[in-house]
């Protein structure tokens, strides 16, 4: 169905008042936004003067040169990127070839074990993070890269996903190069994968913003300072944020810290938008 | 010879086994282990002896708990109502073409993707008192300044537009997908009646919807069931407790005073009620949806 199709310019008319009354609500939505860059573009000793500077000249780039300097932000900045990254790579691998077996390959209980996995998306991660973190101790894995992304590879949601994509693929294109003898490896690998990249993309972008937004987590794994992911760092920075850095600083810092996503998401956005909507409701 | 690939072969298994070791490793075992951790009186020093039900009674003893209960109760009873009538209020409004609405759309769902450390400091940044943007607000309208932060009521009440202003993109999503699949001939049959917009939308966009907002609104009592970062964060609970959500209970029991035991028999109750609501989730989604296709 086109989407262009189904919006009904004339059932909208009536409603146009709707559209006037959610600008509004737009731009209280905004506000706290553009509160937070206003704060972050002003000087610290003119902040604590008071606040209502926001809405006076003279504005100043100082707080995120400070973050140039402070080796700390940039630090967190990285390590969010190596968990984000590893977490997102991990997921699209393992998914891929776990979801193109139990959807289009047979292997003994390939049913039982598909129900188990997905009796693992009910699961939250409340219920296991007791026991993660105590197994993660046994191993020394706390305070590590590695201890940080591979929680998040447990997730059946992508494999699910993965399931569901190679399921709709047509049977006679890998029939064909099976009759050519193609290895079970080959077929996955240079036929089927191209065709999901769609779908990759999709599960790629939201693995990524989860793992970027983490908080639960890294915040009881990552207990030294310089492992922190930027979520984390952020977190422990406005915790005391009375004494320590400043307003102004500390706005900055989020709006750096937002920028990767931001950018994901405005890159991504007809996908994201897509993938939401399409996916849940069908 | 083309369907031998469709045979049970063991080499299949090849390609579901690093997933299925993680799965083991990461979700399957700690799961039982959160089970057995949660029958044992466990300290810092290690697992110590066997007290079944022991823990669980201990927690729902614990006043500090049922206070958490309540909060999240009330927490969700709150937020899930007002996610869903302002997400669907969205959706009907910006159910359009334009570039106007196509923008809005973007922006109120650009939110969600900030992480929950921005915009819980955002909201800070808002109801700080002295500072905040609220205290300017009130003071320019002459209003005595109230304290969110740390005022009972008030300080579960910011939390809760924190959340409201980060989570409305996905119920918005979810309603506008849903209205795009109505079929269209019921307008034109309404247009052809001169139905009033408001007999159009209680006669025909509800009914067609029904099954969406049901399952918006599960997704949502899950997920705010879940309300964690948002309290720790803006109000560490506080005042005294008053604003302090389930999950934050465990991660204060397990992880701050390190009562394992304790700490896993609470999160096995609060697993219980969000599989509770996720079959009730399971049920909505897979009934007939009620717009033939």
């Amino acid at each position: 169905m086109s989407r262009d199709t189904t919006y009904r310019p004339e059932a909208s008319r009536a409603s146009r008042p709707l559209l006037w009354i959610a600008t509004l609500l737009a731009i209280v939505t905004m506000a706290p936004v553009a509160w937070l860059v206003g704060l972050s573009i002003k000087d610290n000793r003119e902040l604590m003067l008071g606040t209502e500077s926001v809405f006076r000249v003279p504005y100043t780039l100082i707080n995120y040169i400070n973050i140039l300097y402070s080796s700390q932000a940039f630090g967190w900045f990285f390590n969010s990127m190596v968990v984000a990254i590893g977490q997102t790579l991990g997921v699209l691998v393992l998914s891929s070839l776990a979801g193109y077996a139990f959807a289009r390959l047979e292997f003994p209980f390939r049913r039982t074990i598909f129900v188990i996995v997905l009796f693992g998306l009910a699961v939250p991660e409340q219920a296991v993070i007791i026991a993660r973190h105590q197994m993660f101790n046994w191993f020394g894995l706390h305070n590590t890269h590695i201890g940080l992304i591979l929680p998040g590879l447990s997730s059946a949601f992508g494999v699910f996903l993965m399931t569901q994509f190679f399921k709709a693929i047509p049977r006679d294109i890998d029939e064909a190069a099976l009759l050519d003898n193609a290895s079970q490896l080959r077929i996955f690998w240079k036929i089927m994968l191209p065709l999901t990249l769609p779908a990759q993309a999709t599960l790629g972008i939201f693995t990524f913003l989860h793992a970027w937004n983490d908080y639960w987590w890294p915040l009881i794994s990552a207990t030294r300072k310089e492992m922190f992911t930027i979520t984390i760092g952020i977190a422990s920075s406005q915790q005391n944020f009375a004494q320590s850095e400043g307003l102004g600083f500390l706005s900055a810092q989020a709006v750096f810290a937002s920028l990767p996503v931001l950018i994901v998401y405005m890159i991504f956005q007809r996908h994201i938008v897509t993938a939401v909507s399409g996916g849940a409701v069908k | 010879m083309a369907e031998s690939y469709r045979r049970s072969h063991w080499g299949h298994a090849v390609f579901v086994l690093p997933y299925l070791t993680i799965f083991a490793l990461l979700l399957a075992f700690p799961l039982f282990w959160s089970v057995w951790l949660s029958l044992h009186k466990v300290d810092l020093f290690g697992p110590g002896r066997f007290v079944g039900l022991g823990n669980y009674a201990r927690v729902l003893a614990d006043p500090v708990f049922l206070q958490a209960f309540r909060n999240t109760v009330v927490f969700v009873a709150l937020s899930v109502p007002t996610l869903v009538a302002l997400g669907l209020f969205l959706a009907l409004a910006l159910n359009r073409t334009t570039r106007a609405a196509s923008f809005l759309r973007g922006l109120f769902f650009s939110s969600s993707v900030l992480s929950v450390a921005i915009v819980t400091l955002i909201w800070r940044f808002v109801f700080i008192p002295g500072e905040g943007l609220m205290p300017l607000i009130f003071e320019q309208l002459g209003l005595q300044p109230i304290n969110f932060l740390s005022t009972a009521g008030w300080s579960l009440f910011s939390v809760g537009v924190a959340t409201v202003w980060w989570c409305i993109g996905l119920p918005m999503m979810l309603f506008l997908a849903a209205l795009q699949q109505i079929p269209g001939d019921l307008y034109e049959a309404a247009a052809l009646d001169n139905a009033s917009p408001w007999r159009v939308l209680t006669r025909i966009t509800l009914p067609s919807i029904a099954r969406t907002v049901m399952l918006v609104t599960v997704i949502q009592i899950v997920m705010q069931f879940q309300l964690f970062g948002q309290a720790h964060l803006m109000t560490n609970g506080g005042p005294s407790g008053t604003s302090r959500p389930l999950v934050m209970y465990i991660y204060e029991v397990g992880f701050v005073r390190w009562d394992v035991g304790k700490g896993a028999a609470a999160s096995e109750l609060l697993f219980l009620i969000i599989l509770c609501a996720a079959m009730v989730q399971y049920v909505v989604s897979t009934r007939k949806p009620e717009v033939a296709e």
